[in-house]
């Protein structure tokens, strides 16, 4: 595998590099030393069994846990968040699993949730509610088919259109890098496939996309590079184009190593 | 969902169901029925007098209805809301009278009061995460035991009185509890600051980035954290603005009685809490209006007052308030129920 030329080989400086992460919750060490990358205009997927360390990772990029040792690096800049909200600020931008979302307010609402457009009036603050419903029209057309109306409440919308809803929200606001924790595992085929449509968009745009799957059909179809986390350890990294389904389960299980 | 057909979700509804179906909705045509029940039973409820009358117990229920539908919509009770009004009062009352205090001076006193114990509330709530019914029924009771306590440590009886007397008394019962002539009726200044406060709350609900961020914690206090909403700097807030109205309703009672009870204000705060019910507040926060919890404290008054107009037992009252509690929340239901296909 490794003989041949790798088909895949990408160019210039990774996004995101992280370097030796480490992090351990009292005398659990969730992660010991993961060193992966992500690049932009390519889907990176992580995968491994549950428990491997891959959410934890996550967290560790968006902000959520701060690594015991270890380097994160983003946009070639040593990075050290303190919350979420000074990741979302450098450019990355988290789907998480639950998807965050408010069901009782509306598609718009959700987009702009903390990010509201406000009008000045004098010494005012006040929303632009109109701004931002047609900014938000704007953002759920670009990217999805079967548009939900930006008025309607979230609580009203099927799994695979509240997802695009979460995507929608993480693709806007000029992010560079978007974090999508099962994207689809709640989703029926045809609302997955709508969704896949959505993430290979997102890479198209040039975003980098980092992707968490258990499915492994879909990491191939999907990604172009794949990292495999077992135990809290990055255990391989392969060029997708250069691998197989069998040989990523074999890393995942133990079977194989590096 | 397939291709030709449009999935009935995507498709936008139309402007008149959206201003129908609103949280308030429920609330309004409870307000009218109520309305033409007593009008029909007494010729002095629908008088201007009348209406007058019965504003006035509307109006410092409604302040407090309206904060009270606040902090719900936030995902918060606040039981200890009606006992913070009697504080309030008796720390106005007491430094005035029995510490030579000038009135405007003691109200910023019990201001100062109000807004900690708002604080401390909302700071324990976000901190322990507790349910804060429980840490308001907790601040509750001692609130209650202090009034009780300090009262008749400082006066050996169970009430403060003689604030007439006191400096400052008449420019502050001008702004505060007098009233103004409308047309030969007397209507007091608390519905001013009533109709004020409902305007401000909710402007502040529909027009800022405040009002967004009640909604989302209160909706879904994980979600709107993970989006980075200061959730916890919001419903501290909205405890301070629950304490805040106390406090003007306090001020707003102690100065037109001039005396105040060491239990005043006891047993009020579910009363608020029907009242912000009635007006489509959900007990489990995210959805309501400052609109309806003002309506749902017009319903109030107009039972309370009617009930006295028809000639009817007052005692029969609550049985009143309890039935409209129930018919108001079915109602409601329903409005929401068919809301879900629509949003402002």
């Amino acid at each position: 595998m490794t003989a041949r030329p790798n088909p895949g080989t990408p160019a210039g400086e990774p996004l995101l590099d992280c370097r030796g992460v480490s992090l351990a919750f009292g005398s659990v060490r969730a992660l010991v030393d993961v060193s992966l990358s992500a690049r932009e205009g390519e889907i990176t997927a992580i995968v491994g069994d549950n428990g491997a360390g891959k959410s934890t990772l996550v967290r560790c990029v968006s902000g959520i846990h701060r690594p015991d040792s270890g380097h994160i690096e983003f946009d070639g800049a040593e990075t050290s968040f303190h919350s979420p909200e000074d990741a979302r600020e450098a450019g990355i931008e988290t789907v998480h699993q639950n998807l965050a979302l408010v069901e009782d307010l509306t598609v718009w609402q959700n987009l702009f949730l903390n990010r509201e457009v406000v009008r000045r009036l004098g010494p005012l603050a006040v929303l632009d509610r109109r701004a931002m419903r047609a900014r938000a029209k704007e953002m759920v057309s670009k990217l999805a088919v079967n548009v939900p109306a930006v008025r309607s409440r979230v609580r009203r919308l099927s799994g695979g259109q509240r997802q695009a809803v979460a995507i929608c929200r993480a693709a806007g606001f000029s992010s560079r890098l978007v974090i999508m924790d099962e994207p689809t595992a709640a989703l029926g085929v045809q609302e997955t496939a709508r969704v896949e449509e959505l993430i290979r968009a997102l890479r198209d745009e040039g975003h980098a996309v980092m992707l968490i799957s258990h499915n492994f059909a879909q990491v191939i179809r999907l990604s172009q590079q794949v990292w495999v986390m077992r135990a809290g350890r990055c255990v391989g990294g392969r060029r997708t184009a250069g691998t197989t389904g069998e040989e990523i389960v074999a890393l995942v299980t133990g079977a194989l190593n590096r | 969902m397939t291709a030709g057909t449009v999935d009935e979700r995507v498709a936008d509804t139309g402007r008149l169901r959206r201003m129908l179906i609103r949280p308030e909705l429920g609330a309004v045509v409870g307000a009218i029925v109520v309305f033409a029940f007593f009008a029909s039973q007494s010729a002095t409820f629908r008088s201007v007098d009348g209406v007058a009358n019965w504003l006035d117990p509307a109006s410092t229920l409604g302040i407090m209805a309206v904060a009270v539908a606040l902090l719900m919509i936030g995902g918060e009770f606040n039981l200890s809301a009606g006992v913070l009004t009697g504080t309030t009062g008796l720390i106005l009352v007491t430094l005035a009278t029995r510490f030579g205090w000038n009135v405007w001076a003691a109200m910023l006193a019990g201001l100062a009061v109000a807004l900690l114990v708002g604080f401390l509330n909302g700071l324990i709530v976000v901190r322990t995460r507790l349910p804060s019914f429980i840490v308001t029924l907790g601040t509750f009771l001692m609130l209650q035991g202090i009034n009780l306590g300090v009262t008749k440590a400082l006066t050996g009886t169970v009430q403060v009185s003689g604030l007439r007397r006191a400096d400052g008394f008449e420019s502050a019962r001008a702004v505060l509890a007098d009233s103004v002539t409308i047309g030969g009726t007397g209507f007091r200044v608390a519905i001013l600051w009533w109709i004020a406060v409902t305007v401000l709350a909710t402007w502040v609900l529909m027009r800022t980035r405040a009002g967004n961020w009640i909604f989302a914690v209160g909706g879904d206090d994980r979600a709107a954290r993970a989006v980075g909403v200061p959730a916890e700097r919001t419903k501290i807030l909205l405890f301070m603005t629950t304490a805040g109205a106390a406090w003007l309703v306090g001020s707003i009672l102690a100065l037109r009685f001039t005396s105040v009870q060491a239990n005043a204000g006891l047993g009020q705060e579910f009363i608020y809490i029907i009242a912000a019910v009635i007006g489509g507040c959900l007990l489990t926060g995210g959805y309501g209006s400052a609109v309806g919890a003002a309506i749902g404290a017009v319903i109030f008054g107009m039972a309370d007052k009617g009930i006295v107009f028809a000639g009817w037992d007052a005692d029969w009252f609550k049985f009143f308030l309890g039935a409209m509690l129930l018919l108001a929340t079915l109602a409601n239901r329903l409005v929401r129920r068919y809301a879900e296909e629509v949003r402002h």
